[in-house]
């Protein structure tokens, strides 16, 4: 492959004068990769960053099918091909499912319309004209992932999809997810859950104090559970395993 | 919940002190339904108006986070511009008489007024807000350099016709078409009521209706709703959320300049009056919460409700006394709604 989907080179953010992310440097091509590691290791930040947010302040550079994205304006990004889910869904409370889903679609032919959302996630079709605050957690996350599909991604940036959401709707999400990248969707997945992270994405980066610490993959991360200790304070998923 | 709790709150003095109190300029609501009707109807058009001036002020405030201080300006100039239209129109004289103006002559110079400050909304975010995004306090601050400007310079060059020398600032005054300079026989309690402060009313139930259509109906308008919400989510989304506030900042300033003509047909405009009329938005945003249509509506009634019912049921003790403190009471107003609900009726915490 000439030329990677997504390339981060040296990417530092700072919210004042504290430094969260230090030269974060990965790339990943149209494929998933996760990013794992503990709370306020700087995943959250990295999304921000990559979609433009300000604060935090950055240097660094992130190209974008060998466009540079750094800099621009969060809008710019997005129409470059990022979509974003952010942590905590964000959805906007006076908002109804389906104004959520008509602001954010952009048309074009062959992407993603508003029936396709529907037919992706029919539970957000029966809910239409709820507001996005009356959903149930579930139905909030396909929300948020619905209206980011809308914006025809090569590339979508997920930040913890899995939080606060039982673990059958979990599964569904997966299962969606697989979906999604069988059709060629990239995905960057910022995780805790061990266990969607490593179902999802072969690739496994571990972000420890704003760094990019390792790399490794879903098998040996599973795998290990001195490396699931050390770096992510976790207690190993695979128990069964040892 | 608290919307009604503080209806009923703040309501029951208006009549209690009416029926309680001897010395009121109107008797009580029993013994006076008349006067009170009159009272009641002063203060929902008052609130008309009100409503046409903050609904602005609330638009730009709850989705760019910035307090346009500026608006009060934009309310003075564009008053001063229609008045002037106006007198060119219809020929110059301090006071015209009613009858020798057509409703065109009362629309056109609102258009014109209201274009015109639109315009300068449109220069000033472009210009001087959208490369200081996200700064709030430098926003506030520059809009404040802004409308010292415009007040200056209005003083300056204002009132141009119908005085004997150009400037100063001197209180002039739009004239309501003819149609409307007349009183309507309501048929209740024998009360006649200005039908030009009805059309007032009238104007700020259209411009909500418009309001309400375009911020529930239109794209633009649920990107605003969005944008209110969450700024940074809304451009993750691909949306170029600076467009939105220009065109934000452009409607809030016309609807400044169409409350400015209103309001200065209705009373007079002069120097001094945008800062009082910044007052009132802000007073209006603070009791409905930001960015909120409904509570820029219920914020005008409730101010409007509570100062003119406290002007006009305050006990009078010999000549002057109590009926001066009614702009207190307003703030006893404010300072509840700021204790029960800082983010205001129907603001959004955070």
């Amino acid at each position: 492959m000439s030329e990677p989907l997504l390339a981060v080179e040296g990417l530092c953010a700072f919210y004042g004068r504290a430094q969260i992310l230090h030269d974060v440097t990965f790339a990943m091509g149209a494929e998933s990769v996760a990013i794992v590691g503990r709370n306020g290791m700087g995943k959250t930040t990295l999304c921000a960053a990559l979609m433009g947010f300000t604060p935090p302040s950055t240097t660094g550079s992130i190209r974008f099918e060998g466009r540079e994205l750094h800099g621009k304006p969060s809008h710019a990004i997005a129409r470059a091909g990022l979509g974003y889910v952010p942590q905590g869904r964000r959805l906007f409370p006076s908002l109804t499912v389906h104004e959520h889903l008509k602001i954010a679609a952009r048309g074009g032919d062959g992407g993603w319309t508003i029936e396709r959302v529907y037919d992706l996630f029919p539970r957000l079709g029966e809910r239409k004209r709820n507001g996005g605050a009356e959903l149930s957690g579930g139905e909030q996350q396909m929300l948020a992932i619905g209206r980011a599909l809308l914006g025809n991604p090569k590339l979508l940036v997920m930040d913890e999809p899995s939080e606060g959401l039982a673990p059958t709707i979990i599964e569904v999400l997966i299962e969606t997810f697989q979906r999604l990248e069988q059709e060629g969707l990239a995905i960057l997945l910022v995780e805790q859950n061990l266990g969607v992270a490593t179902s999802l994405a072969e690739r496994q980066l571990v972000m420890v104090g704003g760094e990019i610490a390792l790399e490794t993959t879903a098998d040996e991360l599973a795998r290990d559970q001195e490396l699931q200790r050390r770096f992510l304070g976790v207690e190993p998923v695979a128990r069964e395993t040892a | 919940m608290f919307a009604i709790l503080y209806v009923l709150v703040i309501a029951e003095p208006d009549d209690g002190t009416g029926g309680g109190w001897r010395t009121t300029n109107f008797g009580s609501a029993l013994d006076d339904p008349g006067g009170f009707l009159q009272v009641l109807l002063d203060a929902l058009t008052f609130a008309g108006l009100l409503f046409i001036v903050a609904s602005g002020f609330s638009l730009i405030f709850g989705l760019m986070r910035v307090v346009n201080m500026a608006h009060g300006s934009f309310y003075l100039l564009a008053g001063y511009i229609a008045y002037e239209v106006q007198q060119s129109m219809t020929g110059e004289g301090f006071s015209i008489p009613g009858s020798e103006v057509n409703t065109w002559e009362w629309v056109f110079p609102m258009i014109v007024a209201a274009a015109c400050v639109a315009l300068l909304g449109l220069i000033v975010q472009q210009l001087l807000l959208s490369w200081n995004q996200g700064e709030d306090l430098r926003q506030a601050l520059i809009t404040i350099a802004v409308s010292v400007i415009i007040a200056d310079q209005v003083i300056a060059h204002f009132p141009r016709t119908g005085v004997f020398e150009v400037g100063g600032g001197n209180a002039v005054s739009m004239t309501w078409p003819g149609w409307t300079e007349r009183f309507v026989d309501l048929r209740l309690w024998g009360v006649q009521y200005s039908l030009a402060r009805l059309v007032m009313l009238a104007l700020g139930v259209v411009v909500g209706i418009l309001l309400y259509l375009w911020l529930y109906r239109t794209k633009t308008g649920m990107v605003i709703r969005a944008g209110v919400d969450d700024r940074q989510m809304t451009s993750a989304l691909g949306i170029n959320i600076q467009k939105t506030f220009a065109i934000a900042f452009v409607v809030g300033a016309a609807l400044a300049g169409v409350g400015a003509v209103v309001g200065s047909s209705q009373g007079n405009i002069a120097s001094g009056q945008d800062t009082q009329w910044l007052l009132n938005s802000l007073i209006v945003v603070i009791i409905g919460g930001m960015g909120s249509l409904l509570g820029a509506a219920a914020g005008s009634l409730l101010y409007a409700l509570v100062l003119t019912f406290s002007a006009s049921y305050l006990p009078i003790i010999g000549t002057e006394c109590c009926t001066n403190y009614s702009i207190v009471i307003t703030f006893a107003l404010l300072a509840i709604v700021l204790a029960f609900r800082p983010q205001g009726l129907f603001g959004r915490a955070g």
